[in-house]
């Protein structure tokens, strides 16, 4: 995952100028996370910029250049540092197209990994899908495989409108086969992968997420006879309801996988659309699998109590299917 | 003092302050007959630098303020009728409708933006600068902000990016004493903010905001440091809003004298008094550039009343740019009554009317504006200033007879 998000950047940086990227210790340091190494000898300092550790500025920069007609790539070195550019990312790139009428465009690409896993506790560990999801005017990608992450990435860049690409640092090291023709894979924001096909429910995951339930769709095929239908949104915003509501009047039953916090979660997000959208349909109440309402604990024991496994899934579905098994 | 320049400049200095202090004394009216809504921030005794500095401004420099910017527009030379369309929510408005008065934005004459946040506009100065940098352009990005907003963490971030970054961008704090009702020396521990951003290598200078040529004066040499030398500096101007921080500001912060004593250096009257007596503007020059300001604002208000209020199926557009839509973007755009589920039909009665009108996002349309007093910009119980009828502009009245050289 790591080196086909850096292939995206290098190779849309390669193909238009206006492209560059900002961040904190992204240059020499050649990232937190080490997805923008080589990028400073390939491309130098004028376009790999190493910034203080100003997270709002850094952002709000991002905004006015993309204003004055360019591309930037902002880094924030993980999603729990974007609160400290909220104000710039909600009130300034996500309004700014609206409320100037689409006199501007604020064509802004902000990466962020996150997710927990990682023992590093309540500051470090924060999934904010839900959170941004919310914005009108933002983008949202959760990719979770390399060429999704490559596709999407592209996608960003090129899109006019400002893009939340969140990362999980767990995938950073995620091995997969990623389309090397340049500019053929560009995938289209807004539309779901259809993981795994089956008729007896649908199970929703992003980011890590969805390879857990790729995972728990295995097990219930196993060990309990079901085949399950998992789904991966891959962009929230905009969001393939269309798949997901297909998936689920064939299925009669929904599980959506989260890492983030229960309580307005994407999970619930979903949940309601889905009842809105396809009540009639629906045999079973929508079921929710997310992270602990609890702020991410460090004691390894304690964390991977509050991050969803395979073995929540597997329960969550098999209640969906209680009674009709 | 600084000389005063040719006699064409002196006149369209002192009609630009005019036609901002006309216009805003309008708008004060406007929003007294509920046909501008939410908080108007009037420039109103800040003539002297809004004009000033925007008359040292190439064409190709942007202008980045803050929400109390319609005379920076109309500085740059955003049509005054097109501004109070916007403050009257109309479709032939700078935003159409969508940013009302603390979001006035002009792409063509590089005015980029109100910002009603504040300090929120100094990282995005920094980035349009950053944008003219990077592709080589000449242009330099002026910065102009509050006393109030010296007090946020952008100030630091920026003027240290800025800095570092050695952008093309000159900072102007209008300083007009107050940070909304808190006076400079009970918000900020350095009183002199021209020093505040000294510990990032930024100088300073300090400047008498209601005299226009020290403005020009100053502006320009900021500009020429930022274009040449890719130096940022920081201007403070003095200057002093007569009117209340917003429409409904009860002023409980200031004395009376006060207000009086800066009306005695009105920016206008003193600045044509000033061509008068050198003999570089006339009476009928004076009388002129009154009559004309006088004669741009009522057009101006026939034309945002003429104006129509933006179509409710407007309401989506421009939130995004969309080439080629997949996916739901808007979740309730593309499902407008969410609550009528699958089949309508068998929806309960309350439900559907609730539906039908419009409970899904609550438009108003055609409601009474609320009172801006109850909206939290004021303090409680208090009610928004009045404007006085025929609280004129006093530019031209006390302006003796003289000839334009």
């Amino acid at each position: 995952m790591r080196e086909a998000l850096r292939d995206a950047m290098a190779e849309e940086m390669r193909r238009d100028e206006a492209v560059f990227l900002m961040g904190e210790d992204i240059g020499v340091f050649q990232g937190a996370f080490k997805v923008t190494e080589g990028l400073l000898d390939e491309f130098g300092e004028r376009r790999v910029r190493d910034t203080p550790i100003s997270e709002n500025t850094i952002v709000g920069t991002g905004v006015g250049a993309a204003m004055g007609g360019l591309r930037p790539v902002v880094e924030l070195m993980t999603v729990n540092f974007s609160l400290l550019a909220l104000d710039q990312i909600v009130n300034h790139a996500a309004a700014i197209p609206y409320m100037f009428n689409g006199e501007t465009r604020v064509p802004l690409t902000i990466r962020m990994p996150g997710g927990g896993g990682h023992q590093l506790g309540p500051t470090h560990s924060h999934s904010f899908e839900a959170l941004y999801q919310q914005v009108p005017g933002l983008l949202v990608a959760c990719p979770s495989t390399p060429a999704d992450g490559k596709a999407l990435l592209k996608a960003a860049i090129r899109d006019d409108n400002p893009v939340i690409f969140i990362e999980h640092e767990s995938l950073y090291g995620r091995r997969g086969e990623v389309p090397d023709d340049g500019d053929g894979e560009l995938l289209r924001f807004g539309e779901a992968a259809v993981r795994r096909e089956g008729g007896d429910v649908t199970i929703v995951g992003i980011l890590k997420m969805a390879h857990v339930a790729e995972d728990a769709a295995r097990a219930l095929a196993n060990e309990h006879g079901v085949e399950a239908e998992v789904i991966d949104p891959r962009t929230l915003r905009p969001l393939d309801l269309d798949t997901i509501l297909d998936s689920v009047r064939k299925t009669n039953r929904a599980v959506i996988v989260e890492e983030g916090w229960p309580h307005g979660g994407v999970g619930a997000n979903l949940a309601t659309l889905i009842t809105e959208q396809a009540f009639d349909y629906l045999d079973a109440p929508v079921q929710r699998v997310t992270g602990a309402d609890v702020h991410m604990p460090y004691a390894k024991r304690l964390e991977q109590a509050a991050i969803p496994h395979e073995e929540h899934v597997v329960k969550a579905a098999l209640a969906a299917l209680e009674g009709s098994l | 003092m600084a000389d005063l320049p040719d006699a064409g400049t002196c006149y369209e200095l002192l009609a630009r302050m005019s036609l901002i202090r006309r216009f805003e004394e309008e708008a004060g009216r406007q929003y007294q007959r509920a046909k501008a809504g939410g908080f108007l921030h009037l420039g109103i005794g800040e003539e002297a630098t809004i004009v000033g500095t925007a008359s040292v401004m190439r064409d190709e420099d942007y202008l980045v303020g803050t929400y109390r910017t319609h005379g920076h527009a109309i500085a740059r030379g955003t049509e005054p009728k097109r501004v109070m369309a916007e403050l009257f929510g109309r479709v032939d408005g700078t935003s159409g409708g969508r940013g009302g008065s603390m979001h006035i934005f002009d792409r063509e004459r590089r005015f980029m933006g109100g910002y009603g946040v504040v300090g929120g506009n100094l990282p995005i100065a920094a980035g349009l600068a950053l944008s003219s940098e990077y592709k080589g352009e000449d242009a330099v990005t002026v910065c102009m902000f509050g006393d109030g907003a010296s007090n946020t963490g952008n100030f630091g971030e920026t003027m240290n990016l800025a800095a570092l970054w050695q952008l093309p961008i000159f900072f102007l704090v209008e300083n007009n004493l107050y940070g909304m009702g808190t006076s400079v020396e009970r918000h900020s521990a350095q009183t002199d903010l021209s020093k505040k951003a000294e510990g990032y290598g930024i100088s300073g200078e300090r400047i008498d905001g209601m005299d226009v040529i020290a403005v020009r004066e100053g502006v320009a040499e900021g500009i020429r440091q930022a274009r040449e030398e890719r130096r940022p500096t920081v201007l403070e101007a003095f200057t002093y809003r007569y009117r209340g921080h917003s429409a409904a500001d009860p002023e409980v912060y200031r004395e009376r004298e006060e207000v009086e004593e800066w009306r005695e250096k009105d920016p206008i009257e003193a600045f044509a008094r000033r061509c008068r007596e050198a003999g570089v503007l006339g009476e009928r020059e004076v009388e002129e550039v009154r009559a004309k300001a006088e004669e741009r604002v009522t057009e101006a208000v026939e034309f945002a009343d003429a104006s129509p209020e933006p179509a409710l199926d407007s309401l989506y557009e421009n939130l995004y740019v969309l080439d080629s839509a997949a996916g739901w973007y808007a979740v309730d755009e593309r499902s407008p009554e969410p609550h009528r589920g699958e089949d309508e039909e068998r929806m309960p009665a309350a439900a559907r009317e609730l539906a039908e009108a419009g409970a899904a996002y609550g438009g108003q349309p055609d409601g009474p504006r609320p009172n801006p007093a109850e909206q939290g910009d004021a303090q409680e119980g208090v009610e928004p200033e009045v404007a006085e009828e025929g609280d004129d502009s006093p530019v031209a009245e006390e302006v003796e007879r003289g000839d334009r050289r």
